[in-house]
């Protein structure tokens, strides 16, 4: 009696959350697929199977070879800002984790000072960008102190409303992403494995790369898998903080939105989902994920 | 393997604060003797054989290894080498590379250090278990994995802290054996943390009793059990009644009392009253309460007891000779 009711209570368990998924993710997405394949004019949507959308994303793509297209350029500069923004997360999360899990050794400490990492969140994304104005902007706190040192003679134009503001700011918003889980990964971390290191003669260096790096890998690639897909979507963080400059994955959807192009847009969105995906595939490679859940 | 070397501790201290851990000890560990440091928890025995390994500073007195003073030197540097409570694996590690780990931070090379593994591995019969992880072999198996671990740096002592109390009763004895007939090949000194007396006694050249920081007693596990030094020594480790007798006190062995019925005489005898009686196989566990209001245990071979059994709440005179009973300091 009990064995046969078994699969039937557990599949009702995970009802809810199937739902839910199915409801608010598998569905739109088939839609977004299903419209990335229907035609479009200036003003409406043409239900009928073309590939339209695709080849006007990649008009011209193959004429301009060896040289780059619009969309194949655009990608390349998105691709290698979320490179920069991951290297940049993942060096200074795995730090500030590393700081919080091996030489803060008191619970309440911990969580004071992880709730200090979230100080970023306590006000919302428009504010906290306005906010970079007046620290980076021409007439700035740093231009005006590097002028008043004496370091600078004319204010610096790239600190705003360039690559390097965005950079800047994702980089300030997303360390939380990679911190939280690398943190998880360490703090579980056996500490006689470091003494064990350094018992076995190993310094201080050579316990970081042969013990915490592979332990901590699982935290690693969680964090990474966070901070890729959001910055490889972001458009308005790129937007503002790149003073509408910058080229990105996220802000040609944005534009053929605009344009009410929706085939278009949703074709798009299924590329950028692709590359995403494809990010993720390889580096899960490197972990079993499943394991460490 | 590495030649065998001789540990002096001089007036050793280790203060956390105004807590003193361990109290100013002085011993002296002949070059390949199995020394097991025993006491309760808290006694300062595992800060003792930290600070041996140098994984806590010493906050007084020196630690001499051989001719050297190693007292601040790092752990690598010592010759000494450990085994952790629960092995401390690398649980990402195969168990070649776990075995290897301290080799590779040495910069020796992979063939080499494989080759030395594989005959570490092949010392304490894992040799086939060289491709599996750590989670995927069980505690004993786990144990002798650190164990090779421990000693491809071929130290002078190994220091084992509490090796045993992760394994269950059964394969407790057989580990136990193992470390013996392992240090015995070897030729190395073995100091081993335990609070268990029994471990201690079979395994021990050296019993070291230590209590609140102190060392109460060091000797031979038959000198420390015939001769306690003290009513603590006495009572940890076993075996021991804790007799206030005319004045003195005294420390008999609970196979060395005998009962008699309550109308017998004896001079150096305590009237009490049977409380519980055990049955344990080939002796009688006899719980006894004094008159004087002492608690009492007689171990009684089972033809002896049988001969003359007693009942709970029986009168009896517990007696022993009087040269059984060895007055305590």
């Amino acid at each position: 009696m009990k064995s046969h009711l078994t699969p039937l209570i557990a599949w009702l368990q995970a009802g809810p959350m199937m739902l839910v998924f199915a409801l608010f993710f598998l569905l739109p997405l088939a839609f977004v697929v299903t419209v990335s394949f229907w035609d479009y004019n200036e003003y409406e949507m043409i239900p009928s199977f073309t590939t339209r959308g695709y080849a006007d994303t990649f008009e011209g793509c193959l004429a301009e070879l060896p040289g780059l297209c619009t969309i194949l350029k655009t990608y390349l500069e998105t691709v290698k800002l979320c490179f920069l923004v991951w290297l940049l997360t993942l060096l200074i999360g795995f730090t500030v984790a590393y700081f919080l899990a091996f030489h803060v050794h008191s619970k309440t400490w911990q969580i004071v000072l992880s709730l200090l990492c979230t100080i970023p969140f306590w006000t919302s994304n428009v504010i906290r960008m306005i906010a970079w104005i007046p620290l980076l902007g021409r007439n700035g706190l740093v231009n005006r102190g590097l002028l008043g040192l004496g370091a600078i003679d004319a204010p610096l134009e790239w600190l705003l409303f360039s690559e390097f503001a965005v950079v800047l700011a994702l980089v300030h918003l997303f360390t939380f992403f990679m911190v939280v889980p690398i943190f998880n990964s360490m703090i579980r971390i056996d500490r006689r494995l470091v003494e064990a290191a350094y018992d076995a003669g190993a310094t201080g260096w050579q316990t970081l790369c042969n013990v915490i790096i592979p332990l901590a890998k699982p935290g690693i690639v969680i964090g990474s898998i966070f901070v890729i897909t959001i910055v490889m979507g972001d458009f308005i963080t790129i937007g503002v903080m790149g003073g509408q400059q910058i080229a990105s994955a996220g802000k040609m959807i944005e534009v053929r939105l605009n344009a009410l192009q929706f085939p278009a847009a949703a074709a798009n969105a299924v590329i950028l989902l692709g590359v995403t995906f494809l990010i993720i595939t390889a580096l899960s490679r490197l972990v079993d994920i499943r394991k460490e859940l | 393997m590495a030649v065998a070397a001789s540990l002096e501790l001089v007036q050793l201290t280790k203060r956390y604060g105004p807590t003193v851990a361990v109290d100013g000890i002085n011993l002296h560990i002949r070059a390949g003797t199995y020394c097991c440091l025993l006491g309760p928890s808290g006694c300062g025995k595992t800060t003792t054989l930290r600070m041996i390994a140098g994984h806590e500073a010493a906050s007084d007195g020196d630690i001499l290894l051989g001719a050297s003073n190693v007292t601040d030197l790092a752990p690598a540097r010592r010759g000494t080498a450990m085994m952790f409570q629960s092995y401390a694996l690398f649980p990402h590690l195969t168990v070649r590379d776990n075995v290897a780990f301290a080799l590779k931070m040495r910069g020796v090379d992979k063939a080499t250090r494989h080759a030395k593994a594989h005959a570490l591995l092949d010392l304490v019969a894992m040799d086939p278990y060289a491709d599996r992880l750590p989670a995927q072999l069980s505690g004993g198996q786990q144990q002798r994995v650190a164990l090779a671990r421990a000693l491809i740096t071929e130290p002078q002592i190994l220091l084992l802290d509490e090796p045993l109390s992760a394994l269950d009763p059964f394969l407790r004895i057989r580990m136990r054996t193992e470390l013996r007939r392992l240090q015995r090949t070897l030729g190395i000194t073995f100091i081993h943390v335990t609070h268990s007396q029994e471990e201690a006694m079979a395994l021990s050249d050296l019993v070291v009793v230590m209590n609140g920081g102190r060392i109460e007693q060091a000797g031979p596990p038959r000198a420390v059990f015939n001769q306690p030094s003290s009513e603590f020594v006495a009572r940890f480790i076993g075996g021991h009644n804790v007799i206030t007798h005319q004045g003195r006190q005294i420390a008999v062995r609970t196979d060395r009392l005998a009962l008699h019925p309550a109308s017998a005489t004896s001079a150096s005898a305590l009237r009490c009253t049977v409380t519980e009686v055990e049955y344990q196989g080939s002796f009688v566990q006899v719980a006894l309460a004094s008159d004087t209001g002492a608690e009492l245990t007689a171990q009684i071979p089972e033809a002896t007891f049988d001969a003359a059994p007693y009942a709970i709440g029986a009168a009896v005179l517990a007696s022993w000779d009087a040269t059984a009973a060895h007055p305590l300091g």
